[in-house]
């Protein structure tokens, strides 16, 4: 199915099962420890072997040897595996850097070898006695020195620099009211409960890997890349998985590694990444240098905004696309957006939940908040005088659909806004400073390629087969509902199987399109397999309506089962999109609003309350889409008050690299927390009319954070996280 | 985690003989931090010896007055114990702000007294520590150091002591008891527990390889207002950048020691003099001679913030 032009009426407008808040169908499987996670897959295959990953002791640097003598002797040592033992390996589209170290290593913790035996702790114990002879040489670690000299860049036409419209310079330099500031946010790791983990089996030349993987197409194309085999070849499995936040995106070394182990060992191996491996063997989200200007009349109305960020990463990496959002989030008729990317050694830098906007809103943000107080002005006023509902570049793309204003006066009201003293420092709670702050929330909605077969068998149960994951998203669920919506059945008749390579290619999941792409792309194949039961049942399918397990044309009616008693039907089929993204904007908005307390005495924030109003099209189930906002709004505070990994600029390495030394929220750190979805169906996004969610969540939160916290202290902190360190010594005096 | 060898002790002296015996043996009690450190091999131990059958579970009164905590009582026992949350409220109170209910059940009163340090390059193998491996260097120093120590450290070493429970502790003069191979018994002051690095940070409290603890005694109540003021970047699971253990008397008087600052809980009995002069004097006289470095510069004006803290609340 080509999505080309903006849908009509359609089965899903009935909202029987769309749109209907269920929990999880798969919740069970999960909190009874029953559904398999990528290690765990015990019953599919035998005599599995264990395989420890050997991670590199420096950051950049030569491997001149590697003496595996004592670990191949050690108790139950199967096989040792190096780059020297493996010829020469590919590398995927996806990887920026080699998944295993040899002879040069790439950054600290790139894998070494992998150490495969008997169980998981002689493994691990004979990792420790591979001895690594390493070259070290100097490495780029330092951000901020990198910059002074990095190019100019963009994440989509390397070299083209700059995005300008108008005269900023100009408009800027004769603006009545100006800011000119800069925000730094530093590296975050995913840090999601389930580690990187696969279990490889072989079978001749043909490659089986359970494994944990977001995209299951792109996971697999790369690992046959890496291991220089046809795709065909590679089963890549990924059925449940805990948690990803984009890091799960991409191949790791895990799959790799097993692959290689379970080669050498001739059996089947597992590989999971120890948690302290996790910040720096794997992808991260890179630190940004953002600088923000912008200008506007004495009355609020923005003349000239520029963003300009710079970031690092690997050679031939990308920058953390920190601007993107400024081109789109407000009027002024002057602009520019810029990006620097520095080369660094540290871990390779990749796409961490909301990529670009998450950090870019947490500067954005408190840029307009800043403004506001500049104007005297009320900052979700301001906000709201400078909205436009075009493209600023392009006046005649309009949005599809700009609720924005709602989102930010909705809130405004179900909080108190109008409680909030716009004096900063002025309200106190006991030993509590107390502050209100807001942001606007902005994502982009993507159109992604879906696909997906469905069956009616027999028996009149709709299956569903697509690779789409389930991350702990509500894929199952929502998958199953539009099914279930489309053929006139319950949802909970519907069989819904993800994560399989042999299923056909879905969009994935990853920047907030999997939910609208993957059941766009359930639709379309419904919509054929309901070609066929209306062949088969002899109706006509253009009036034929699929309704509580019937279908009925005219004064005709029979039951569905009926259309699959000669024999199960089947259909497969793919939602395409044409040019609609390119004649509208598709994005998605929302206003966070947070109150929090600063201890006036020590300085900790602690959240006091929370609220999110969103516009992200058709919300397919209320119950799962609130918990990816509620899930994304702790990532914001996470992010705003505490989530860093810190550089160690002499050895090059993110020191933190376990969960007791990174910091992300408890449930003590988060507050009560209301959503709010406003009523919409974006009928130019796709047939199901809905758009992402997952990372508007995320994006603005950290701002509203830092705009309360300023309120509470009159301290403005521009570098997150907002740790107490940065602004006690400016708190009023207690001693 | 290297391969080890395990038994269980029947009897303490059985057990102190087994550890005095093998240099490379370790006592177990709750594993909490030593399992952890043996998976990384941070902690390389070949043989254990699990004390947990010892018996030294219970909390007796003392004939003056005061307690005497098992080795083996759990931090949820200890923290909820009647009398201790009646006449030692600090101690309960800091508890409570440690770890998370799972490791209280299971970390005992001897375990927490031993925690190692944690700062992230004696974490990482790959890195230079002297506590780790003497004579390494310090990768620390210099380095990443916003959790680390501010008074008490050396050239060799900038670690802190981490717990929360020993800092409750100091402030009650709490004494370590233990016992040797050969019977003999000690009773080692909390304030001389734990060890300044000097140039052997590898070393982290007095006791003798073998020295078994069997029990912690707190003299009789001192009464006054009980505080543990605990300051981290989040709200639960994570180790003090400062803490405050106090114990106010109406008459403003009263003992404090701070956490998450030094190799060992910090008290200055000279500073306890100086309570009713306020939180400034205190910590003037506390710190003096602090060390910090630009990364953890904070936690002095900290420290005396949290102090203000509790003093304002002692006084409400």
């Amino acid at each position: 199915m080509k999505f080309e032009t903006p849908a009509t009426t359609n089965p899903v407008d009935r909202m029987k099962v769309v749109g209907q808040a269920r929990s999880r169908i798969d919740g069970p499987l999960k909190t009874t420890g029953t559904a398999p996670y990528a290690y765990e897959h015990h019953r599919e295959i035998e005599n599995v072997a264990y395989g420890y990953v050997v991670g590199a002791a420096i950051a950049k640097g030569r491997i001149n040897a590697v003496d595996t003598a004592s670990a191949k002797a050690a108790p139950g040592v199967v096989a040792v595996v190096t780059s020297g033992d493996v010829g020469k390996l590919g590398k995927g589209k996806y990887n920026t850097v080699k998944l295993l170290a040899g002879p040069d290593v790439d950054h600290y913790h790139q894998a070494v070898a992998v150490v495969v035996a008997e169980t998981f702790e002689q493994a691990r114990a004979a990792a420790a006695l591979v001895r690594v002879d390493y070259v070290r040489t100097n490495g780029r670690f330092d951000l901020d020195a990198a910059l002074k000299t990095a190019p100019l860049t963009d994440a989509d036409k390397p070299g083209k620099g700059e995005d300008r419209v108008g005269k900023f310079e100009t408009a800027f330099a004769s603006a009545a009211v100006k800011l000119d500031a800069e925000y730094t946010t530093p590296d975050h790791s995913h840090a999601m409960m389930e580690p990187f983990a696969s279990i490889a089996a072989w079978d001749g030349d043909a490659l089986t890997v359970w494994t944990s993987n977001q995209m299951i197409d792109w996971g697999r194309t790369d690992l046959a890349t890496t291991l220089n085999m046809p795709k065909e070849k590679v089963t890549f499995l990924s059925p449940y998985i805990g948690g990803g936040f984009g890091g799960k995106l991409f191949l790791r070394s895990d799959a790799v590694l097993a692959a290689l182990g379970a080669k050498a060992a001739g059996r089947p191996v597992k590989v999971a990444m120890s948690r302290p491996f996790m910040a720096n063997n794997t992808t991260h989200r890179p630190a940004t240098r953002q600088r923000i200007r912008i200008g506007t009349t004495k009355d609020g109305t923005i003349t000239a905004i520029a963003h300009q960020s710079g970031s690092g990463d690997q050679p031939n990496g990308s920058p953390e696309a920190a601007v993107l959002q400024t081109n789109l989030l407000y009027a002024g008729a002057n602009r520019l957006t810029s990006m620097r990317l520095a080369v660094l050694d540290l871990p390779e830098g990749n796409a961490m939940r909301a990529p670009g906007e998450a950090p870019g809103l947490m500067a954005l943000e408190v840029a307009m908040d800043e403004m506001a107080e500049k104007l005297g002005m009320d900052p979700i006023a301001f906000r709201v005088k400078n909205d436009t509902q075009v493209d600023p570049k392009d006046p005649k793309r309009r949005f599809s659909q700009r609720q924005l204003v709602r989102c930010l006066s909705e809130g405004a009201q179900r909080f108190g806004w109008s409680q909030r003293n716009a004096t900063p420092a002025q309200v106190r709670d006991g030993r509590w400073l107390v502050g209100m702050g807001v942001a606007s929330a902005f994502r982009n909605h993507m159109n992604m390629p879906s696909g997906a077969r469905v069956r009616l068998g027999t028996d009149g149960v709709v299956t569903v087969e697509t690779d789409m994951t389930d991350i702990g998203t509500g894929s199952y669920t929502i998958i199953a509902q539009t099914a279930a919506e489309m053929m006139g059945v319950p949802a909970d008749s519907v069989i819904v199987k993800l994560g399989n390579s042999t299923f056909p290619v879905s969009a994935g999941s990853g920047g907030q399109f999997g939910a609208a792409n993957s059941t766009a792309g359930v639709y379309a194949a419904c919509v054929k397999l309901r070609d066929a039961v209306a062949q088969r049942l002899g109706y006509n399918s253009a009036d034929a309506v699929f309704d509580s397990g019937r279908v009925t044309s005219g004064n005709r009616s029979a039951a569905l089962r009926q259309a699959a008693s000669a024999g199960e039907l089947a259909a497969e089929d793919k939602v395409e999109f044409g040019d609609l993204d390119k004649t509208w904007q598709l994005s998605t908005f929302g206003a966070h609003f947070v109150e929090v307390g600063v201890n006036m005495y020590t300085g900790a924030t602690r959240l006091r309350r929370m609220l999110a109003v969103c516009a992200a099209g058709r919300i397919i189930n209320p119950t799962t889409a609130r918990s990816q906002v509620i899930g994304a709004m702790t990532m914001g505070v996470g992010s705003a008050l505490m989530e860093e990994l810190a550089v160690d600029k002499r050895f090059g390495f993110f020191v933190n690299h376990d969960l007791a030394s990174y910091e992300v929220p408890v449930h003590a750190d988060i507050p009560h927390q209301e959503v709010i979805f406003l009523d919409e169906a974006d009928d130019k996004a796709n047939p199901m009319k809905a758009k992402g969610i997952g990372e508007l969540g995320l994006c603005g939160v950290g701002a509203a954070v830092a705009n309360a916290v300023y309120n509470a202290t009159g301290v403005r902190i521009r570098d997150y996280p907002l740790t107490l360190d940065k602004h006690l010594d400016r708190l009023p005096a207690v001693a | 985690m290297r391969a080890f060898t395990y038994e269980r002790a029947k009897d303490a002296s059985a057990a102190a003989r087994a550890v005095t015996a093998n240099p490379a043996a370790k006592f177990i009690a709750g594993g909490t931090n030593l399992l952890d450190l043996m998976k990384i091999e941070v902690e390389t131990p070949t043989h254990l010896v699990d004390v947990q059958d010892l018996g030294f579970d219970k909390i007796e009164a003392t004939r003056e007055g005061g307690l005497r905590i098992g080795a083996l009582v759990t931090n949820t026992n200890l923290a909820a114990e009647e009398r201790v949350r009646r006449d030692y409220g600090v101690l309960t109170r800091a508890i409570v702000a440690g770890a998370s209910g799972q490791l209280r059940n299971k970390a005992s009163t001897a375990g927490n007294l031993l925690q190692r340090t944690r700062c992230p390059y004696f974490y990482d193998t790959n890195m230079a520590c002297n506590k780790r491996k003497p004579g390494s260097g310090c990768a620390a120093i210099g380095g990443y150091s916003r959790q680390l120590g501010v008074i008490g450290v050396s050239d060799s070493c900038i670690a802190t002591f981490p717990g929360d429970m020993a800092v409750a502790m100091r402030v009650l003069d709490a004494v370590v008891e233990t016992v040797d191979a050969t019977g003999q018994r000690r009773s080692i002051p909390i304030a001389d527990f734990h060890r300044l690095w000097g140039d052997k940070p590898e070393q982290d409290t007095v006791l003798k390889q073998g020295e078994l603890i069997t029990a912690v005694t707190l003299p009789k109540p001192l009464g006054g207002k009980h505080f543990y003021e605990k300051v981290r970047d989040r709200a639960s699971y994570a180790y003090a950048l400062v803490s405050v253990a106090a114990v106010i008397q109406p008459d403003g008087t009263g003992r404090v020691a701070f956490g998450g600052v030094a190799p060992r809980p910090w008290r200055v009995e000279a500073a306890d003099a100086l309570l009713p002069r306020g939180a400034a004097a205190v910590t003037a006289r506390a710190f003096q001679g602090a060390t910090p470095t630009k990364d953890n510069a904070f936690k002095l004006p900290l420290a005396t913030r949290a102090l203000a803290s509790v003093l304002a609340e002692a006084k409400a």
